[in-house]
């Protein structure tokens, strides 16, 4: 295990905390489910449990990178479907 | 790890923050969504393509979740997307959650540093999974979303945790010391129970209006269970687009909190409105009711029209009427805006969604901030199924629990139509003087049916 990783555990927090702070209000939805697809991330771990030898974390990791593609995929699709409906006059 | 896959995994946590800093600019969020989508397929593939994995499982997932998702995304309405965005950040929660599981079960003898993050990991997950659950159904009407409250329930809830943290201790400890034991087992099975049971006690207090809070609340759950499975698996990416989703959606909550002058401990802990019946003056007057008709010709007169929708126009899914009669009334010569509250609906950001689907113009939204100072010169203001957030209470009643929080002050509008079932209070359960005030007309019965009825008015003249 690595310790390096809290390192970027905490610059990656502090990151995100500057990269979004003025959201104007109409993007607070497609902000939340896009952001909630990168969550999905979570998959990477999914993948690699799910490949791996022994039935019960086969198991397991086939039912997480079911949950986590249904939140990568719905996620993305959602938030791009939602974008796709703001306009503004001048493509209206 | 191969270099060739740390590359690629260093590429898609650029993609990642590209994505999430564009996301948050109107011109270029839908780019933005596309290059986060990119580092997500980058990241999977060099997950593939590392080796020594059996793909057949794997496929199998893949191709299940993609159908799923994508049907998911594609039929769901826009009147339901809090429902829909609960159930994506469940379904993140879950996979966070049983990844720490399967690491668990094919560790043996794991080093304190992984058991605590594996510990974390389903802590976590677990919460935002089945919390996500429970927001679903109150979302949906499968549960009552009125807050659910009981004696000692604080204190409940801080043994299990304290409970949970105690069990996750001893797994840790134990599994430093001598690896898999029996006790060790069942104290990581107590772990994983108790998580799933946090989750749904600390989303059944929380009402109805509050909901916007508990949602971006659970996404930031979401994204901190998938840093912890970074931890458990040793991955950067994971880390970092985990950490990135944390912080953004602790922003989001920070809006929504401040849009309502509230602390989260007072959201989360509150249940609100469930006790606040007392509170409160007596709102003197009486109700004036209009019919649709009658409204029209004051509408007909008006220069100046701001509607405020609330979660009552996603209720009647009378967005698209609005669209009709905001038309209507820009061909009659008036200049119409649509005041959207932070908070207004079930999640940040519900009425923009709604209004966009029905093509309203995004110059036409404003926020309270920008039509509050002129509020006089506004001829009428059409409140659609808003109710706390157009509450003077909020500025005039030290004692009201809405007291301090920012409002859209339609009441001093010079005429206000307020349409609405009946003359019930809103979620919070407080009273809304606003129904009683001189210059409120109360416009009684299903908003669509009545704003369908005046844009029938305006087309007949």
């Amino acid at each position: 295990m690595n310790p390096l990783l809290l390192f970027v555990f905490v610059l990656a927090i502090y990151l995100g905390l500057e990269l979004i702070t003025k959201v104007p209000s109409q993007l607070h939805t497609p902000l939340m489910s896009g952001s909630n697809a990168i969550s999905g991330i979570t998959i990477v771990g999914a993948i690699v449990a799910s490949g791996e030898s022994g039935l019960l974390a086969t198991v397991l990791g086939t039912i997480a990178v079911t949950a986590a593609t249904i939140n990568v995929i719905g996620g993305y699709m959602v938030t791009n479907r939602m974008l796709g409906m703001f306009k503004t006059r001048k493509d209206a | 790890m191969e270099a060739w896959q740390t590359f690629a995994y260093i590429a898609a946590s650029i993609l990642f923050i590209t994505g999430l800093k564009m996301l948050g600019r109107a011109e270029t969020a839908k780019r933005g969504n596309a290059v986060s989508a990119v580092g997500m397929l980058i990241a999977v593939v060099a997950t593939l393509l590392a080796g020594g994995l059996d793909y057949t499982w794997i496929l199998v997932g893949l191709v299940v979740g993609t159908s799923i998702g994508a049907i998911a995304a594609r039929r769901v309405q826009m009147t339901e997307m809090p429902e829909m965005v609960a159930l994506l950040n469940g379904s993140g929660g879950l996979a966070s959650m049983l990844v720490g599981w399967a690491e668990y079960v094919r560790a043996d003898g794991v080093v304190t540093f992984s058991a605590v993050a594996i510990v974390l990991t389903v802590l976590v997950g677990g919460l935002a999974a089945s919390g996500s659950v429970i927001a679903f159904a109150k979302l949906s009407g499968r549960i009552d979303g009125k807050p659910f409250l009981f004696k000692g329930q604080k204190v409940l809830n801080a043994a299990i945790l304290a409970l949970a943290l105690l069990a996750g201790l001893v797994v840790a400890l134990d599994a430093a010391l001598v690896g898999g034991v029996t006790g060790v087992t069942v104290a990581f099975g107590v772990v994983l129970i108790l998580a799933l049971v946090l989750g749904v006690l600390a989303v059944i207090p929380i009402g109805g209006a509050d909901m916007p809070i508990v949602v971006s609340l659970l996404n930031s759950y979401s994204g901190v269970a998938a840093a912890m499975a970074g931890f458990v698996i040793d991955n950067n990416v994971l880390v970092v687009a985990g950490s990135l989703v944390g912080a953004s959606g602790l922003i989001l909550t920070t809006i929504m909190c401040k849009a309502m002058n509230r602390s989260l401990a007072n959201v989360l802990f509150g249940g609100f409105g469930a006790t606040v019946s007392a509170g409160g003056a007596a709102a003197q007057g009486e109700v004036k009711p209009l019919t649709p008709e009658d409204a029209y010709f004051i509408l007909e007169a008006a220069n100046s029209v701001v509607f405020v929708p609330g979660y009552g126009m996603a209720v009647a899914q009378a967005q698209h009427v609005v669209k009709e009669l905001a038309d209507q009334l820009t061909k009659n010569g008036a200049e119409v805006r649509h005041a959207i509250h932070p908070v207004a609906g079930r999640m940040p950001g519900h009425m923009n969604v709604l209004l966009a689907e029905a093509n309203v113009p995004y110059e036409q939204l404003v926020e309270p901030e920008d039509v509050n100072p002129a509020m006089e010169t506004v001829d009428v203001a059409i409140v659609i199924g808003a109710n706390d957030v157009v509450n003077p209470a909020a500025k005039e009643d030290p004692s009201s629990p809405l007291w301090g929080m920012p409002i859209i002050e339609v009441d001093r509008a010079r005429t206000c139509f307020v349409l609405k079932r009946s003359m019930n209070p809103g979620f919070s359960g407080v009273d809304n003087a606003l129904f009683l005030k001189d210059n409120t007309r109360m416009i009684f019965g299903d908003a669509k049916a009545t704003i369908t009825a005046m844009v029938a008015a305006f087309k007949e003249s």
